[in-house]
């Protein structure tokens, strides 16, 4: 018998979801899952990147039981999604990615159909306070299909709500809506973190990711190829570049600086040195104390960090 | 069980109706008293009693279970195809709700609406028609068990179907033609004996003799053995949809 480690166990307990050995193949042959495991903490906000195919939407419709998994095992707050899928759905709130409406419903009708749906009693209050949130309740007597996309895709939110889940997915929940609703949308999803649910979040929009994880997860062809505190992952993956503006522009690196690996930009007005911010010594000084003995002056100088989305774009693409 | 969950899908499928008024409940209405105006009192007037009833009276069960199975089965399906057509059965299949659940929910729903359906035609036939129903209890058995029966027919035909043509295509090639030839408007007994024993072979025939008999005692098979054949019906059915959820056939991939 196998029995978890310490460290293990207690890892499960502070999971609010436990995904272990979790595989999906279609019966088309495509295999979308291979042996998933993943530990999301409870209040968290994570960040699932990956390109598209990459297994995100079939990982989170095995969770709300949209899609039945070909094998392993996932626990919501403990509770197995197949054998007490009651407790584990009602703990769970869907955001998806398609646009899926009723069109003759009303706002109003459509949220409190939702909370009846898992298993909930009438509470206009908080239906009030939730149109409210998403700036939905002068538009609460609207039909659906009278609506904005960005209209319904708060209307998507609000039904998600409206049980009041302890886990919340939301599947690209801004595709496709505009700046000044996408910032509404991320106020409540930061009010409701400070509540404390937890929320599971793919975007393609990886400055939103950048500005909102706790952890980023990275899935690639079915498979999670990292998970990382966020400024941990910045801080590790992270490359750094030093951007030297020159004085005067030279036609090629002098043999001198060779060893530094520069690039000369700009017309040769520029040079640029990339560097690795976890190494002990970053080379900067006997950098510029070559370029300076080299002759050469400069007028500024700036440094910049990979974004999370260049980190991410360098890991889908590293040959697994 | 999940109440809360039956009664939110519950009342969203009636809400429909209400949206829908014309279509689900006034067209039907509509039609069937186009039947009685063309059969029962333009034709039916040259026609002698059936066993002692007048053709007008006679063929009123017939035409309640003509619209029960049609109304039944149309609801039934829409209803549970419009949502997987639109995605909006996301909601549900995330939901924590029984397949039971969804199943009362839905099927109830529309059986509800072909029993509504059902009365008001009974009622729209006493203004054209006298009406004696001698078994009222058997007459409500028979019409809630074939609408819940043709209630779930019409949810794995809803499940099955894979666009709008093939939802119309088994009420309208199937159910509507077996009813007309089931004996709505003539007992089978005014057919030739070879026919009479291919009729047989049309479960609508059980549905309507069953229903007749309730009205008036006259009926084509025995009311057990009408009993027997919708209850095998209903069987088959829940048997279908059982192993629907348990392979998630359509719904799940």
């Amino acid at each position: 018998m196998n029995t978890p480690s310490p460290h293990g166990f207690l890892a499960q307990m502070s999971s609010i979801l436990s995904i272990s050995n979790l595989s999906k193949t279609y019966d088309s042959g495509f295999q979308a899952l291979k042996a998933v495991n993943l530990e999301i903490e409870r209040g968290e906000l994570f960040a699932l990147l990956g390109p598209n195919g990459a297994g995100k939407t079939t990982l989170i419709s095995i969770i709300c039981g949209i899609v039945t998994a070909s094998s392993g095992k996932v626990t919501v707050d403990g509770h197995d999604i197949i054998r007490e899928f009651r407790a584990a759905r009602s703990m769970i709130g869907l955001v998806p990615q398609e646009l899926t409406t009723d069109a003759f419903e009303t706002v109003w009708d459509t949220v409190n159909f939702s909370r009846g749906l898992f298993g909930k009693g009438k509470d206009p209050d908080l239906v009030e306070r939730v149109l409210k949130d998403l700036s939905l309740w002068d538009k609460k007597d609207n039909r659906l299909m009278t609506l904005s996309g960005g209209m319904k895709r708060r209307v998507l939110i609000a039904k998600a709500l409206a049980h009041e889940p302890r886990l919340l997915f939301l599947d690209e929940p801004t595709a496709g809506v505009d700046v000044e609703l996408r910032r509404d949308m991320w106020r409540v999803v930061r009010r409701l973190q400070e509540t404390g649910v937890t929320i599971i979040l793919t975007t393609h929009y990886i400055e939103e990711a950048e500005d909102l994880a706790d952890r980023v997860g990275v899935i690639n062809k079915g498979e999670i190829i990292l998970v990382e505190n966020k400024a941990e992952l910045m801080h590790k993956l992270g490359r750094k570049q030093l951007t030297l503006h020159l004085a005067e522009p030279i036609a090629a690196i002098p043999d001198a600086l060779a060893e530094h690996q520069l690039e000369l930009q700009s017309g040769g007005e520029a040079l640029v040195y990339t560097y690795d911010t976890r190494g002990e010594r970053t080379g900067i000084t006997a950098l510029l104390q070559d370029i300076h003995a080299a002759g050469i002056r400069f007028r500024d100088l700036n440094t910049k960090q990979s974004s999370l989305e260049e980190i991410f774009v360098d890991l889908v693409k590293a040959p697994s | 069980m999940n109440l809360y969950a039956i009664n939110a899908i519950y009342r969203f499928e009636m809400a429909r109706t209400g949206r829908t008024l014309f279509q689900s409940i006034i067209s039907p209405v509509i039609s069937t008293s186009l039947y009685f105006v063309v059969f029962g009192a333009a034709i039916g007037s040259r026609i002698s009693e059936v066993d002692g009833v007048s053709y007008g009276a006679f063929i009123v069960p017939g035409l309640i279970m003509l619209s029960l199975l049609t109304q039944s089965l149309s609801n039934a399906s829409f209803g549970i195809y419009f949502p997987r057509f639109t995605g909006t059965i996301y909601e549900v299949l995330s939901a924590p709700v029984s397949y039971l659940e969804i199943v009362i929910a839905y099927v109830g729903a529309a059986a509800t609406k072909s029993i509504i359906v059902g009365l008001i035609i009974l009622a729209t036939a006493g203004l054209f028609v006298p009406l004696e129903i001698q078994h009222p209890g058997w007459m409500l058995l028979f019409l809630v068990l074939t609408s819940v029966t043709f209630a779930l027919f019409g949810f794995i035909i809803g499940i099955w179907a894979g666009n709008f043509e093939q939802l119309q295509l088994v009420p309208l090639l199937i159910v509507t033609p077996l009813a007309f030839l089931g004996g709505s408007f003539y007992s089978i007994s005014m057919l030739p004996p070879a026919w009479q024993t291919v009729t047989l072979f049309n479960p609508v025939v059980y549905l309507i003799s069953g229903f007749r008999w309730s009205f008036y005692g006259m009926a084509d098979v025995g009311v057990g053995v009408s009993l027997a054949m919708t209850l095998l019906f209903l069987a088959i059915c829940i048997a279908i949809i059982a192993w629907i959820f348990k392979t998630g056939y359509r719904l799940k991939s």
